[in-house]
């Protein structure tokens, strides 16, 4: 199968200048295969959001490279990104990181809002049977303020669904629910991926969740790890 | 609705607090440009209509040198002191040059008018006054009268003289009375008082003296000459502009009102540049209050800018959003502002009276006035949402993110 992703040499350092230069992560080489459902694991401050801000286009590395469906984004620049990130990809943050001036079916239709300018009729459509999906019918008016932790994910998930990206890439999706939405949240993640050929990479503190995953991909101090189940980093199973 | 537009008001709605902010500060700037320019518009425009109720727009002599004619003959050029009888300078054949003045595109009318020192005389007292013939019909066209008239009637028919209020109080006359006046040939006439008039001057009331113009040729020995045409034009302000066509077409001297009332014109002026900087200075205040409020928005708003940018929002649109808040304001706190600027200036005209009871002078709130206020306000609202926008579209959504 191809790949949606392919990371090679990816190193990123901070600082520099007046503060003393750290580099965070020290040269991954990572492929993420169309379909696959891979957890991200490690220990904090490993690098883990670093990692998914450079796959998702919001962060530059700083060197190597990145390459979206088959696209290179050497030197491309912030216009080419957004377009990129917009086309292929989608986010889930562990805070929901809902607007609240929006209703949950307006932030649903957000993506697709901002990179077109305006919603189509079908896009309505397309986000009112998302958010039928979640079970969140009756709420798609209401503000997300008015939603509980769990419903609020559950939007952000079908979210970053609307503009039918390749890869979803989701940090900490769970980190802050209760056990029985976070394995609600995960299991939803999980449906959509079997039924639309999504590929998902969910970084995860939780070990029960990240073992519900086909791979694991293990981050310590910047560098890939063997994990029990994957081998080195980047073959994905066959 | 466009997705800039629909994020600028959701915004602006949620920053309830802000946006009433810079809409208040908006308002009360607009209010007072609008306040003050209806004020000094009408002010102006008052001033102006009073000086010129009583004046031509453009007033045609003779030349300074008209006794003097050049004849050019071949190899020889000499002059000719052209021996004249009057003493007053006098434009002769004026009706083809009068015709001439009316054809300049612009003039609307034009009147002839003789005059020339005299006296006017009753029960043995003798005043100086300045006798001014016109044909009546033609004058008021050029001139106001009928605000002027204080009894009597607006006729001057053969035989029948116009004074003002302060001749006729010095020398007790009233409508109906006969005078006798004296022109600089030594020419006695008896005349009857057609109508009293206050000229808005006491120097006017006390000198001026309306007769017929045949009647001011006679006492005056002018003949079939005048001393000047009046001129009124369709736009005052061109006047002076229109000046030097009017003297090449008619062969005259031609003196506009902004010469003839160089003064007041300076005085004008310079109260026009005052309050264009009082406008300037309102609206760099009012940018700065719409920068500085929205500087802190854009800060406040991190987290949504970072998402929305996150979510594939292109930087431009980011950069719109804040500039149609910064127009919206603009715009939305002009139209309250022009309310609120109205509003005090029609109170002003309703409270603000003179001693007869009527508005001191009406202030004129025009739409014009109103349109590029709103227009102004919107030009200021999108530049000083310029810098908290460039701010905005270039904040890095990692940082908004993580935060
Ligand atoms: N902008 C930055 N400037 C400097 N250092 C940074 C910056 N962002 C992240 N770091 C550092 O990079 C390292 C990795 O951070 P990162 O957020 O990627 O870790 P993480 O694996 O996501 O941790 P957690 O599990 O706690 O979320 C940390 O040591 C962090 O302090
Ligand atoms: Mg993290």
């Amino acid at each position: 199968m191809a790949d949606v992703m392919t990371l090679s040499g990816i190193r990123k350092a901070y600082g520099g200048g007046r503060s003393p230069r750290v580099e965070v992560l020290h040269g991954i080489d990572l492929a993420l295969a169309e379909g696959e459902f891979a957890a991200l694991t490690g220990p904090s401050g490993s690098g883990k959001s670093t990692l998914l801000n450079i796959m998702g286009l919001l962060e530059a590395p700083t060197s190597g490279t990145l390459v979206i469906a088959g696209q290179s984004t050497a030197g491309s620049d912030d216009a080419l990104r957004t377009a990129l990130r917009s086309r292929y990809l989608g986010f889930i943050f562990q805070f929901h990181h809902l607007l609240a001036a929006f209703s949950a079916l307006e932030n649903v239709m957000m993506p697709v809002h901002a990179a077109h300018g305006r919603v189509t009729r079908a896009d309505r459509q397309r986000a009112l049977a998302l958010l039928e999906r979640v079970g969140l019918s009756a709420h798609a008016h209401k503000s997300p303020l008015q939603l509980s932790g769990g419903q609020q994910q559950r939007v952000a998930i079908v979210r970053a669904l609307m503009a039918r990206p390749r890869l979803v890439l989701a940090d900490e999706p769970t980190g802050n629910l209760d056990t029985q939405s976070a394995q609600e949240a995960f299991a939803l993640m999980r449906e959509i991926n079997a039924s639309d050929g999504v590929t998902f990479l969910i970084v995860t503190h939780d070990p029960r969740l990240a073992d519900t995953c086909d791979r694991q991909i293990r981050l310590v101090d910047g560098q890939l790890v063997a994990s029990p189940d994957t081998g080195v980093n980047a073959s994905p199973p066959a | 609705m466009p997705f800039e537009w629909t994020v600028a008001l959701r915004l602006l709605r949620e920053g309830r607090f802000q946006t009433l902010l810079i809409l208040g500060g908006v308002t009360i700037g607009v209010a007072v440009v609008v306040y003050i320019t209806a004020l000094v518009n009408g002010l102006q425009a008052n001033i102006i209509d009073k000086t010129l109720s009583t004046q031509a727009h453009v007033v045609l002599k003779p030349q300074e040198d008209e006794n003097r004619r050049l004849v050019q003959a071949p190899g020889v050029v000499m002059a000719e002191v052209e021996k004249r009888t009057q003493r007053e300078n006098t434009i002769d054949n004026w009706q083809s040059r009068m015709a001439a003045a009316r054809a300049v595109p612009g003039v609307r009318s034009a009147a002839a008018m003789a005059s020339g020192p005299g006296f006017a005389e009753k029960g043995g007292v003798r005043k100086s006054v300045a006798l001014m013939g016109v044909e009546l019909a033609d004058y008021l066209k050029v001139v106001r009268l009928d605000d002027k008239l204080l009894s009597g009637r607006l006729r001057l028919p053969s035989g029948a003289v116009m004074v003002g209020s302060e001749l006729a109080r010095e020398l007790g006359l009233s409508v109906g009375d006969r005078l006798r006046l004296v022109g600089a040939t030594g020419r006695t006439e008896s005349y009857l008082i057609s109508a009293v008039l206050d000229f808005g001057l006491k120097d006017l009331n006390r000198r001026w003296v309306l007769l017929p113009l045949r009647s001011a040729q006679t006492l005056l020995g002018y003949q079939l000459d005048i001393t000047e045409i009046y001129l009124q034009v369709n736009d005052l302000f061109q006047a002076e502009r229109m000046a030097p066509l009017l003297a090449a077409r008619t062969g005259l001297m031609a003196d506009s009102w902004q010469v003839t009332n160089a003064q007041l014109v300076t005085a004008l002026r310079s109260q026009s540049a005052s309050t264009l900087m009082i406008k300037t200075f309102v609206s760099l205040a009012v940018a700065l209050g719409i920068a500085s409020v929205m500087v802190v928005s854009v800060v406040q708003k991190r987290r949504e800018i970072g998402i929305l940018r996150a979510m594939g929002t292109p930087a431009r649109r980011i950069l719109r959003i804040f500039l149609i808040q910064g127009g919206l304001v603009g715009l939305v706190g002009s139209v309250f502002g022009s309310a609120l600027g109205s509003a005090i200036a029609i109170l002003f005209t309703r409270l603000v009276l003179d001693d007869r009871g009527q508005p001191m002078f009406p202030i004129s709130v025009t739409p014009a006035l109103l349109a590029t206020t709103s227009l102004l306000a919107l030009l200021v609202g999108v530049l000083a949402a310029l810098v908290p926008a460039l701010n905005a579209a270039r904040l890095d959504p990692v940082e908004a993110i993580r935060g």
